[in-house]
């Protein structure tokens, strides 16, 4: 029997695991040396927030390994020999494979600031990063103040996290708005006042000098590169985006740049080696995606796809429209097709921005200049449908038929006050003023 | 790695150590309140019992009321389960084991002891707590308390300000308001108020009025065809005939409509008692439920053994009730028997002919029941005699079930475990009126729960806060629509989703169940490919 073996339990790695386990009789090991059994990690925050106990972010019960032969080993790969088709864990033990899937992950940046590596400095990725920061900062008695490093999807779940637990946060942002590489500026301008309304002293423009020892090993306080100020904290978070968690293969045959280099089959370069999930590289990326993609959604659908191919319906990776989202402290957000930030914004996109009074809700529409083709959307505080969006691209619609049947796409609860009418009347108010 | 984070042994801890100045000073108000009621049942004989009730009932309004001001409307609008699993009361810690035994002990001695809680008897005045109450019922129904009025009044004031709770909890959320305002209404009023002035009715002697909350409906109101109870109900003029036939056409016309257009939410969170206390003093409980599919199969199997078990009861008892003097009826015992096994024929064979496929191994299960009954129907029909079917008096029947069913089952286990197996016990392991709900909105409502398409992060929110104990979160992953006859539609899913994946609707019964192999967003061409196997 062919043995498949997953390293990583994420969710790139499960779902391939279960997909090939409904297509085959295959053996599958899963090996991991984070966690016994797979769990959400975009749920960590709420564990520490007190939503949810562990075995809560856990999407299936324990017996369901066992009961669908997916074999769970709990180790850590040291080496890959691919000639001799066998792994090395740290231990000394080996295992032997006939395929082999890559789902390692991401490891959060580190730039090389003076400190990182200090006691108290942590990023906010993995169980056991969650682990150190409940050891560190496990109530404001403790942890005096946090300093968090990077405006990003992280580093904003890292500032609301610790102000569950009422302790000072500062949060310094590079950028001169919080994640407008990504968003575009009305969008995160309104990001920035609804964190400083949760009282979370957001520093915009300001890097990260260094981080100072208190002699014992233990961070003691932050220094800031513009203006030298030294902030005291006991827990410094480095949240500035993540790097696939490859170290482990640099020293094998297979080959990498910052991820393992696949291609659209998600094949490595050694045959019967695949890697899926974050730590993925395509050659160049599809449709306009990043060429590594560490999305909780992109991890699923290789996995999904990954599986066919395995279990002989060799299939292309080919992701259908992009669709993301978020939430940041009491802002949902979600995009279905492209809006760019005005940073990245290719010529021909054109915006259509609306923002509710309350300065909680808004969305911005992207279009084409001149073909007026709906492009996509950003939403902020209103549910919308997936569905609905994704057939409007698929079916290339203009944006005043998106415009016109946006309620159509409303996906708030029931007795929710609806903004589609007070939006298009806006949209055609600025097509009158242009 | 402890699972339990920030376990702490204090009794106080953390929870003390947060309070802010007002919220300890509302913790004065409130539990000064519950001491006079405390003094009360230590027969403290208070010299102005209006007063003393007034002040009572007020000081727990009032101390819920602050605090909850200080708890929320300090903070933006938003999911506020901060610290839920921290703290001892809500995460079946010390606090919440104590407050599970005190509210076991109440019931315990609300249903067998009432004369320790100062119930009188034999027409003797009331003394205790009880008769703190008397002023309020003189004043409502014109006789004195009793257990039940008691009960009643603290019943309808737990929903009333913890109602006002949850409603600041989720002001950012209309969906909840408003169904936490109608189950407010509806307590207050229909549980409350009106029987109590159906009692006045009573005092003339037109009226024999039974009278029970007018929207509680057979089989939750299991005593609605006792004999005393049809009785009353025949001897009440129109108004009595009307009743009887508003609570039959409830059962067999209204509910199955509103069900149909609005799923079982419409009468469980929206209207029902029951669901109303639990989504309002049992809202801090709602995680607790398990969501193990072991769970869900002892669910299963209870509810529908109860559900059983009350039609055989009622039957009996109707059985029983047309015997005593069959002239007085035009329906005959026989054909009353006949009647009820052409309704269970219908149900029966309307859900296999369109819902077999659906429907799977439980089919089989359900005919098994089906049968079972139909048997037993035979079986009431040849032993039954005046006062005996299956060789024991129906009375029996219906003892056991009021004990078993109705006192020990909703009130002792449903209502004093909320602190351990989470505030939906009854209405999810025992309700046969949820069960009979369930079963219409599993078969034939407009009524689910949407996925939207592949947004799900599988965090678990939505499973950990169903006080239903549906793992939602097997569902969402997957894109499929949630189609659970235990779902009563409270929404919390929807709002504690951090992604905006869930939404209730009642749309068309087309496409309602719906299993997607690929989620919407996955590669295109597999879409197509798996879509077309």
């Amino acid at each position: 029997m062919e043995h498949i073996v997953i390293i990583g339990n994420g969710i790139s790695g499960v779902t391939a695991a279960r997909h090939i386990r409904k297509l085959s009789d295959k053996k599958i090991t899963i090996i991991s040396a984070e966690s016994d059994y797979f769990f959400s990690r975009t749920a960590l925050m709420y564990i520490y927030m007190g939503h949810m106990t562990f075995e809560h972010t856990q999407p299936y019960e324990n017996w369901f390994w066992e009961k669908n032969k997916i074999n769970l080993k709990k180790g850590f790969v040291e080496t890959i020999d691919t000639d001799a088709k066998t792994l090395h864990f740290a231990k000394g033990s080996t295992l032997e494979y006939d395929k082999l899937i890559i789902a390692t992950g991401s490891k959060p940046n580190k730039f090389g600031w003076p400190g990182q590596d200090l006691e108290g400095v942590m990023g906010m990725y993995s169980k056991q990063d969650l682990e150190n920061l409940e050891t560190h900062a496990p109530n404001n008695k403790t942890c005096k103040r946090a300093v968090i490093v990077g405006g990003g999807l992280i580093g904003i779940e890292l500032a609301e996290m610790l102000n569950s637990r009422n302790i000072p946060v500062t949060f310094l942002v590079r950028e001169n708005s919080f994640w407008n590489g990504v968003l575009p500026d009305g969008e995160s301008e309104m990001i920035n006042r609804h964190i400083k309304n949760h009282h979370i002293d957001l520093r915009l423009n300001t890097n990260l000098k260094e981080i100072i020892s208190d002699g014992n090993g233990k961070s003691k306080a932050v220094i800031i590169e513009e203006t030298g100020e030294e902030i005291a904290c006991d827990v410094v978070g480095l949240t500035a985006g993540v790097t696939p968690n490859i170290d482990f293969i640099k020293n094998s045959k297979i080959e990498t740049n910052r991820g393992v280099k696949v291609n659209r089959y998600l094949e490595t370069n050694i045959p019967d080696v695949y890697a899926i999930g974050d730590c993925a590289e395509q050659n160049e990326g599809i449709n306009g995606r990043r060429p590594i993609e560490a999305v909780w959604y992109t991890g699923r659908m290789m996995g999904e796809t990954l599986a066919q191919t395995i279990c002989g319906n060799k299939i292309q990776y080919k992701p259908g429209h992009w669709f993301n989202s978020a939430k940041f402290l009491d802002i949902e957000y979600q995009t279905y097709g492209w809006v760019h930030s005005s940073k990245s914004k290719p010529d021909y996109e054109q915006h259509f921005h609306w923002k509710h009074d309350d300065d909680t809700k808004c969305i911005t529409v992207s279009y084409h200049k001149e073909s007026n083709l709906f492009l996509g959307i950003n939403t902020f505080g209103i549910r919308m449908r997936h569905e609905t969006f994704d057939r409007w691209l698929t079916e290339k619609r203009d944006v005043d038929y998106a415009l016109n049947h946006l309620i159509e796409a409303n996906f708030d609860p029931e007795f929710y006050k609806s903004f589609e009418s007070a939006i298009q009347k806006a949209f055609q108010n600025q097509l009158q003023t242009i | 790695m402890s699972n339990k984070l920030n376990q702490s042994m204090s009794l106080a801890k953390p929870e003390a150590n947060n309070l802010s100045t007002k919220q300890k000073i509302s913790v004065l108000l409130g539990v000064t309140g519950l001491f006079i009621l405390a003094l009360a049942v230590f027969n403290t004989d208070f010299p102005n019992k209006s007063l003393f009730l007034s002040l009572s009932l007020g000081l727990i309004a009032i101390g819920t009321i602050l605090f909850t001001n200080d708890l929320y409307l300090n903070k933006l609008e938003g999911i506020k389960n901060d610290g839920i699993w921290f703290k001892s009361i809500s995460s079946r810690g010390i606090l919440g084991w104590i407050t599970g035994i005190v509210l076991t002990g109440f019931y315990i001695v609300l249903y067998f002891y009432p004369q320790y809680l100062g119930q009188a008897s034999n027409g003797e005045t009331n003394t205790g707590l009880i008769s703190l109450f008397d002023p309020l019922s003189y004043l409502l129904s014109g006789r004195p308390a009793s257990q039940w009025f008691v009960y009643g009044t603290l019943y309808t004031l737990a929903i009333l300000i913890f109602g006002y709770k949850f409603m600041l909890k989720y002001r950012h959320n209309r969906y909840e308001q408003l169904r936490t305002a109608s189950v407010m209404f509806f307590q207050l009023g229909f549980a409350f108020l009106i029987p109590e002035f159906m009692a006045r009715l009573n005092e003339s002697p037109d009226y024999n009025l039974p009278y029970y909350d007018l929207k509680s409906i057979w089989p939750l109101n299991y005593y609605l065809f006792d004999g005393w109870s049809i009785n009353g109900f025949l001897s009440s003029g129109n108004l009595g005939l009307s009743l009887l036939i508003f609570g039959v056409l409830s059962i067999f016309v209204v509910s199955p409509i509103l069900t149909y257009k609005y799923g079982k939410r419409w009468y469980c969170s929206w209207v029902c008692g029951c669901g109303g206390l639990a989504e309002t003093a049992g809202d801090s409980f709602r995680q607790l439920s398990s969501k193990k599919l072991s769970a869900w199969k002892l669910e299963r199997w209870l509810i529908h053994t109860v559900l059983v078990f009350s039609v055989i009861m009622t039957t009996a008892m109707i059985y029983t009730y047309l015997g005593k003097d069959p002239s007085k009826f035009w329906l005959t015992r026989s054909a009353f028997l006949i009647g009820v096994g052409i309704i269970l024929t219908l149900v029966f064979s309307i859900t296999m002919i369109y819902k077999r496929h659906e429907l799977g191994k439980d089919a089989l299960y359900g005919a098994i029941g089906y049968f079972a009954v139909i048997a037993t129907l035979i079986i009431m029909h040849y032993t039954g005699t005046t006062d005996k079917i299956f060789f024991i008096k129906s009375s029996a029947l219906r003892s056991v079930y009021g004990l078993y069913i109705g006192s020990l089952f909703s009130g002792v286990i449903g209502t004093g475990f909320y602190p351990i197996l989470g505030n939906r016990v009854w209405c999810r392991f025992g309700c046969p009126m949820a069960a009979i709900l369930g079963f219409q909105q599993r078969m034939f409502s407009k009524f689910r729960i949407t996925t939207n398409g592949g947004q799900c992060i599988s965090c678990g929110n939505c499973s950990t806060y169903c006080e239903m104990g549906i793992d939602v979160r097997a569902y969402a992953q997957k894109g499929e629509n949630i189609v659970r006859s235990s779902c009563v539609g409270c929404g919390i899913c929807s709002a504690v989703c951090p992604r905006g994946v869930l939404k209730l609707e009642n749309d068309s019964l087309k496409g309602r169940i719906n299993s997607n192999e690929i989620l919407l967003g996955n590669d295109v061409d597999l879409m197509d490919f798996v879509n077309q196997k």
